[in-house]
């Protein structure tokens, strides 16, 4: 599949559900499992883009100046600093440890 | 007439705040190997933050061979504004052909704005008037963020790689308030860096995800103490 394929497909499939919930009835909001479900399913998908993208290089488990940025970024997460103020410490840390 | 300007005002703020995400999502994409029109397509058709975070995030790992599962992993991810759009229906009552278009809209921000208003005309206001906002603005910075990552070069210089990590943190970390989400999310971390050294690029996160969702589920039945 080519990417321009994959953004319209994905596109697609991104706008379905918002199409979809208009055609739900609301009670399905009251259901504690499907409204746990989703919510779960959404952290876990974020959190493992965090562990691939932190510590994975090519099918290998990789440490490197990702980890420490990605623990400043967590620390700054914690401390509520805004998004863009996270992500821009984040990358300066490890574009400074790359320098040595 | 100061309600409806305060109204306005809140939207047009959370929209410029939004689109300063989409500086580094236009960045990401093109450290991920994307081009600006596609980075831009992005932005304008799936227009879904989390969504498009991950379809270059999966991309970045692992290039063209990486594309089904980037696709998969938007989708599961845009479940989110499913629920968003069940709970606006009932608000904004639309007609038929404000479907398509206020579909689009439905979206973190939009809703969030929406219902955090008092009467009802004041919540339609509030999520067309945000939703349009967060678009103009999320699409434009994408733009500029996009030629701002084109004429940095290689990502790895400037930190790009450990900022697509920050970002993700930045996202998940205000959703985990309980002990069960927080682990779910630790063991969502888990599987998917360790399974990553043998499932193809990009399944891995979509493994982790099912998993964990498997687990939260099991807790869940197991909390409520029900019938089974």
């Amino acid at each position: 599949m080519s990417v321009w394929l994959g953004i319209l497909i994905g596109s697609i499939a991104v706008y379905s559900w918002k199409l979809l919930g208009n055609l739900l009835p609301k009670r399905l909001l009251d259901n504690p499992r499907v409204a746990s479900t989703a919510n779960m399913l959404t952290i876990a998908l974020m959190a493992a883009l965090v562990g691939v993208q932190a510590f994975v290089t090519k099918s290998h488990i990789v440490f490197d100046a990702r980890v420490p940025a990605a623990l400043l970024a967590s620390f700054l997460a914690y401390k509520k600093v805004p998004f863009l103020v996270i992500v821009a410490s984040a990358a300066a840390l490890a574009a400074v440890i790359r320098l040595f | 007439m100061k309600a409806k300007n305060s109204v306005r005002a809140t939207s047009i703020g959370v929209g410029f705040a939004t689109g300063l995400y989409g500086i580094s999502f236009g960045a990401l994409s093109v450290a991920a190997g994307l081009d600006i029109w596609q980075t831009q397509v992005l932005s304008l058709l799936m227009f879904s933050g989390g969504s498009q975070f991950a379809f270059v995030g999966v991309l970045a790992t692992g290039g063209v061979s990486a594309v089904p599962s980037a696709v998969v992993s938007a989708w599961l991810l845009g479940i989110r504004n499913g629920f968003y759009a069940i709970r606006m229906a009932p608000v904004l009552s639309l007609r038929a052909r404000a479907v398509p278009v206020a579909s689009q809209l439905t979206i973190d921000e939009s809703t969030a704005v929406s219902l955090a208003q008092e009467d009802l005309k004041r919540q339609r206001e509030g999520f067309w008037t945000t939703g349009i906002a967060v678009f103009v603005f999320w699409n434009s910075l994408t733009l500029l963020g996009a030629f701002a990552g084109t004429a940095l070069g290689k990502p790895e210089t400037y930190g790009l790689d450990a900022a697509a990590v920050a970002a993700f943190i930045a996202l998940v970390w205000p959703r985990l308030r309980s002990i069960l989400e927080s682990v779910t999310a630790i063991a969502a971390l888990l599987v998917s860096a360790v399974s990553s050294v043998w499932l193809p690029v990009g399944l891995p996160v979509i493994v982790a995800g099912l998993v964990a969702v498997a687990i939260a589920n099991v807790f869940h039945v197991g909390k409520k103490g029900d019938q089974k």
